[in-house]
């Protein structure tokens, strides 16, 4: 897993609640075996007129070139619904590294710490701010002090995190590699 | 204090408490399928680690599988590469597979309970988010991501923080017409598609009691629809009577003692919960959604949201954006509405229980013409029943063909999808955008309600046609 420490960039405004992981990456894309890839199909039927690469639809904020960034920012609820860990790779395989919503999923929360997006909930207030500001605006996201700014006004927020899962975050390091230096703890578990 | 009921199962499988972190917790059963594992397997094979407890895990095909001619060779290259991967992964890691061809082979949410290997107490995980179906037994049962399946390879164990709890108690005597499916849409119509976000929830009063556990099961089933990280039920008579005798349940002495373990399965009198939420039954209705999210229902009686209901800008965008979608308008009833599809089918409403109310209201009848169905059982189990009772004929002389086990038209993978534009009266638990095919228009409804619309070829009150 890759580390995320502080990150400044523009963000990509999707003004849409309740987007579901089925809209993030459409089911058809979920018969792939490896985990590449997956960002070329990313909202894919928000993104394409009859799922068709030259038919860009204009009405869609990946499509605008005025957007760039490293970070989405979404209206409440995202990423409901399926389990697919798909949504996660194809948001980090388009290139984001930090989610923003006033509400996350829960299974997409972790789904997207266990790859190195970090999914950040600020207030619903702070989510109409950050909506405001302009596509030149930018966000710096510091998850060592767990602050989202909007750098042209200053606006500040901070943010939960757990410590285990901030640190992990911090060096790259994954639950796994956690879990396997426990074996002789699970083992005795399994004893009692 | 006492403890809830997920207190209880919950305590008793945490290995470890990470300071300021998430819970290492152990895992009794875990369920997989050809869509979420590849990944994970190819995952440990990278670290060189072998799967920790092989004979915990069981696996199924179904989300890709074709629901005709499954003896013939998968047909999309893409499907069959995903399922023969399974098949692959299995034989080399010594997991046990009920593929397809298998007679165990089914829906995993559909054969899990079946076979009895879902059982009370237990913790079950599974990358599939409608894991929460196997908490209609009393387990701590909930999806999960590729990621923690490669974690459940490696370990047996997952992280997880502690959710928060719910119970949502409903109480009184459903009216009739009224079954387990209006209950959970009724419930997520109340309370929206993020209401329970954050918590487990445990479903609890006379209503729920008196219902049999196949009901119980499509009721944990859509909890996940709410947010929830899953839902459960407490285990009685009902779940026991349901368990005994199963090919995987416990036999002899074995079964004498685990009686006594899950008959101390139940949320003490002094228990708290974060959340309380109280339901008649008598306020439900047989229900229908009309949008793109679970929470957009009402009764099948009701009209849609006018648009001075909506206050905040980016909600009203939302509800503009779904009624564009689903073709439909502010303040209409669907009642009488044609449609086109109906599916009866997927984790949710597939099951023995589900055939014998569709053959019920279908038999001596027969289908609209108009009607295009995939009515599709959750297993070959429930195939060889629906054989057994003779409810294929009822099917057959109402002109509804029955298709073989598998999710079928629940999400648009496999081959089973419903065409861009129409509208499908759907037994499922999806009614997002393109979730039964690009373009596709679901409204979810309950089994009942699918037959009624079978018959007449309309969205229509099954209360009208008893
Ligand atoms: S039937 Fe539908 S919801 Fe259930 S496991 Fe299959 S695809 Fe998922």
């Amino acid at each position: 897993m890759q580390s995320l420490q502080k990150i400044s960039s523009r963000f990509i405004p999707l003004r849409i609640e309740n987007v579901d992981t089925d809209q993030i990456i459409p089911a058809r894309f979920l018969k792939a075996t490896t985990k590449d890839g997956f960002g070329k199909n990313l909202f894919r039927d928000w993104r394409y007129e009859n799922d068709d690469e030259n038919k860009p639809k204009s009405d869609f904020v990946l499509n605008q070139k005025q957007y760039s960034g490293a970070i989405l920012v979404a209206a409440k609820n995202f990423g409901c619904g399926s389990s697919r860990e798909h949504a996660a790779w194809s948001i980090q395989d388009y290139g984001f590294k930090v989610v923003v919503s006033s509400f996350f999923a829960d299974i997409f929360k972790n789904n997207a710490l266990n790859n190195g997006v970090l999914p950040v909930t600020v207030s619903d207030a702070f989510l109409q701010q950050i909506f405001a500001q302009g596509a030149e605006d930018t966000l710096t996201v510091d998850l060592a002090a767990q602050t989202i700014t909007i750098d042209a006004t200053g606006a500040l927020e901070t943010f939960e995190i757990n410590s285990y899962k901030k640190t992990c975050m911090l060096n790259g390091y994954d639950d796994i590699d956690y879990l396997l230096n426990m074996k002789s703890e699970i083992e005795a578990y399994e004893k009692k | 204090m006492g403890k809830t009921l997920f207190e209880k199962i919950w305590d008793k499988h945490v290995v470890k408490q990470i300071e300021d972190g998430p819970s290492v917790v152990y895992i009794d059963k875990h369920f997989i399928h050809e869509v979420t594992s590849p990944q994970a397997f190819s995952g440990i094979e990278k670290r060189g680690v072998p799967i920790f407890r092989p004979q915990q895990i069981v696996a199924t095909a179904d989300h890709n599988v074709p629901t005709m001619n499954q003896e013939l060779p998968i047909k999309d290259a893409l499907s069959k590469f995903q399922v023969d991967t399974l098949i692959e992964n299995c034989k080399k890691h010594g997991v046990e597979l009920y593929g397809l061809g298998h007679k165990y082979q089914g829906i995993v949410h559909v054969i899990g309970p079946e076979l009895g290997i879902t059982q009370p107490g237990m913790t079950i995980v599974c990358g599939d988010s409608h894991t929460s179906t196997h908490g209609a037994f009393g387990s701590i049962a909930f999806g999960i991501g590729t990621s923690e399946v490669e974690m459940v390879f490696a370990s047996q164990c997952i992280m997880q923080s502690k959710p928060k709890v719910m119970r949502i108690n409903i109480d009184g005597v459903l009216k009739n017409g009224v079954v387990s499916k209006d209950i959970i849409l009724y419930i997520i119509a109340q309370i929206s598609a993020s209401g329970a976000t954050g918590y487990f929830v445990e479903y609890a009063g006379s209503a729920i009691r008196a219902l049999s556990m196949e009901a119980r099961m499509t009721i944990c089933n859509m909890s996940i629809e709410m947010g929830a990280r899953g839902g459960m039920i407490a285990p009685d008579q009902t779940t026991f009577d349901y368990i005994k005798g199963r090919l995987f349940a416990p036999q002899g002495a074995d079964w004498d003692q685990k009686l006594v373990q899950w008959s101390a399965l139940y949320t003490d009198a002094d228990a708290k919960f974060d959340v309380e939420i109280n339901i008649k039954a008598e306020d439900i209705e047989p229900m229908i959604t009309y949008g793109t999210n679970p929470g957009m229902g009402l009764s099948v009686r009701g009209t849609l949201p006018t648009m001075e209901r909506f206050s905040d800008a980016t909600e009203k965008q939302n509800y503009e954006k779904a009624l564009k979608y689903m073709g439909l308008t502010a303040g209409q009833s669907l009642l009488g509405m044609p449609v086109q599809n109906v599916f009866i089918g997927s984790c949710t409403n597939s099951r023995i229980e589900d055939f014998r109310l569709v053959a019920s209201i279908i038999k001596g009848k027969q289908k609209d013409p108009n009607i295009k169905t995939l009515i599709v059982p959750g297993s070959q189990e429930v195939a060889k029943q629906i054989k057994a009772e003779g409810l294929d004929k009822i099917f057959a002389d109402a002109g509804v063909e029955i298709r073989q086990a598998g999710c079928s038209a629940c999400l648009g993978m496999n081959e089973d999808k419903i065409p861009a534009g129409e509208y499908c009266i759907s037994t499922s638990n999806r009614n997002f955008e393109g979730r039964q095919g690009a373009g596709a228009r679901t409204l979810l409804a309950s089994p009942l309600t699918a037959a009624a619309a079978l018959l007449t070829g309309k969205i229509t009150d099954i209360r009208d046609i008893l």
